[in-house]
């Protein structure tokens, strides 16, 4: 689904923000991608994204190279991947159901289409009642979850996260994990950046650890 | 098989097609949604547009009324012809009836020396100087209109005529005032066209500057657009609407503006016609002519968005 091929990425100034990283994520995998900040985790989704591309090494994504995608082609590649960030992303001007319908105009959806698909999003992440509430009046936890709820609304097969519990307590946070294990069960291909090993080594699921841009563990299948 | 992927991908086409349009009218909703939203900024921008648009065009309303005015007066030249002195009143009336029937002569008139003298003596108050004189300076004079139809040089080669014959000492050609005029006109014309596209550009810089705002105010919702699979026109098609509703706005305002400073020559203007027994009145803009304004408004606030687009748009993108 995802592949790393001995993929190096240097900054203008020299700073190697991953060296020879080489992984491999299966169709229905979810996994956990750790390490210090600036250990090169953010990076990795990056160039998933197609927000950055690699200075040596080929990234696979859903059978296709990414370097023969061209900028024209990268806006509705992404439309096939959901990103849940980590201070949500959310517009401020627009309601709760405007916020994760975007995805949904984006590809051009008829509004019925969009009505019924937005609230089966937000019936999973339990925030159905607040479709009318603008994002501001709602909790830091349920702001995350309308995140998620717009990550998934367009049905993506492939859904990143970077940090997506970095402001939340435990317990909110392992609800925010449960939901992604969720997701994962009905086929999607999960992968979560996060540096909060506690919460992450207690649900089992496979963990890439990198250091200074390095792959330490959790590359091999 | 074959068919059926054939009409799959008809269907697809279509869908294609009818999202696009579900997208404008959508961003046309929004943008202008967003434009109502704030009316006192909205306005202030359709007021600079309008004004901006209404000094040009009122302007050449204006000198098209003028063009009205100087194409009615029919006979456009005269030619003067002051007889020597020493020709008689009664040779100058038999000159001035001779004239007459020729086919290249509207009109002439015979204005004696002795009524001129009168004249000059009643208008002047100089009737006691004049008295004094033993003769009288002035000469008889025959006003010769030649045919309107006649172009500018028949009218040159009349005048060429008249002067050739003994009778005449001199005979002027009253057509300078008229080419004057004409090229009067025409610098003004080419003054409002210079005023005018210096304007236009200014509309369009003000549009653009408008656009680039409201594309800065946007930037974190470009950003997270572009980041979930916006392509470029998906995120250029709003901000190509604002433009346009600003410049339909500003259009709109520039023909009430134009309308209104007519409405308020009117009156004076028919009270002058009136006075010097024209029947002349004021043609505004007419219903095209301000539909014409608000599409121009639109085009141009379509290019200030464009530029201002093209400009800043693709600089932002997701870090």
């Amino acid at each position: 689904m995802i592949s790393f091929e001995r993929i190096s990425k240097r900054y203008g100034e020299g700073h190697d923000a991953l060296r020879e990283v080489s992984f491999k994520i299966e169709k229905d995998e979810l996994v956990f991608l750790t390490g210090h900040s600036g250990a090169g985790k953010s990076t990795i989704l990056r160039l998933i994204m197609l927000m950055e591309r690699p200075t040596r090494g080929e990234v696979v994504v859903n059978g296709r190279p990414l370097r023969k995608i061209g900028p024209r082609a990268i806006p509705h590649y992404r439309r096939d991947i959901g990103v849940v960030f980590q201070n949500h992303q959310l517009l401020f001007d627009r309601t709760v159901f405007d916020n994760v319908a975007l995805p949904l105009i984006i590809c051009g959806y008829d509004h019925r289409e969009v009505g019924r698909r937005v609230r089966a999003a937000l019936d999973k992440v339990g925030l159905l009642s607040r479709e009318r509430a603008m994002p501001i009046a709602l909790s830091g936890g349920q702001q995350q979850r309308v995140g998620i709820a717009r990550a998934i609304v367009a049905k993506p097969t492939i859904l990143l996260a970077d940090e997506p519990t970095g402001n939340l307590d435990p317990a909110l946070s392992a609800e925010i994990m449960h939901l992604f294990e969720a997701f994962n069960q009905v086929g999607v291909t999960v992968l979560i950046a996060s540096h909060d090993l506690a919460l992450i080594s207690r649900l089992h699921h496979r963990i890439i650890t990198l250091k200074q841009g390095k792959l330490i563990a959790g590359g091999a299948h | 098989m074959g068919r059926g992927g054939a009409s799959q991908s008809r269907t697809r086409l279509r869908d294609r097609y009818n999202s696009w349009l579900r997208h404008h009218r959508l961003s046309a909703a929004d943008s202008l949604h967003r434009v109502l939203e704030h009316p006192w900024s909205s306005m202030l921008t359709w007021m600079v547009i309008g004004i901006a648009l209404a000094l040009p065009v009122g302007l050449n309303v204006a000198l098209d009324n003028a063009q009205t005015i100087s194409t009615s007066w029919d006979s456009p030249a005269q030619i003067s012809v002051f007889l020597e002195a020493d020709v008689t009143s009664l040779t100058a009336r038999k000159l001035t009836l001779e004239l007459a029937t020729r086919d290249d002569i509207a009109k002439t008139v015979f204005h004696s020396r002795e009524d001129a003298l009168a004249e000059f003596s009643t208008l002047t108050g100089f009737s006691d100087v004049l008295a004094s004189l033993d003769q009288n300076p002035l000469p008889h004079l025959i006003i010769v209109s030649p045919h309107a139809d006649g172009a500018q040089n028949t009218a040159a080669l009349l005048q060429e005529e008249l002067q050739a014959r003994p009778e005449v000492a001199q005979a002027v050609l009253d057509m300078e005032w008229l080419a004057r005029l004409n090229s009067l006109m025409e610098l003004s014309r080419r003054i409002i066209l210079a005023v005018g596209g210096l304007l236009v550009m200014g509309v369009v810089l003000i549009l653009g500057n408008t656009i680039r705002l409201a594309i800065e105010n946007r930037r974190d919702e470009i950003v997270i657009v572009k980041l979930i699979g916006g392509s470029d026109a998906f995120v250029r098609r709003p901000f190509l609407y604002t433009g346009l509703w600003f410049g339909v706005g500003g259009g709109g305002i520039s023909a009430f503006l134009v309308g209104l400073s007519l409405w308020f020559l009117e009156r004076p203007v028919n009270n002058l016609a009136l006075l010097y027994q024209s029947d002349f009145t004021i043609h505004g803009l007419g219903i095209m002519g301000g539909l014409n304004l608000i599409v121009l408004g639109g085009l141009l606030g379509l290019s200030g968005a464009a530029l201002a687009v093209s400009r800043h748009l693709s600089s932002i993108q997701p870090r």
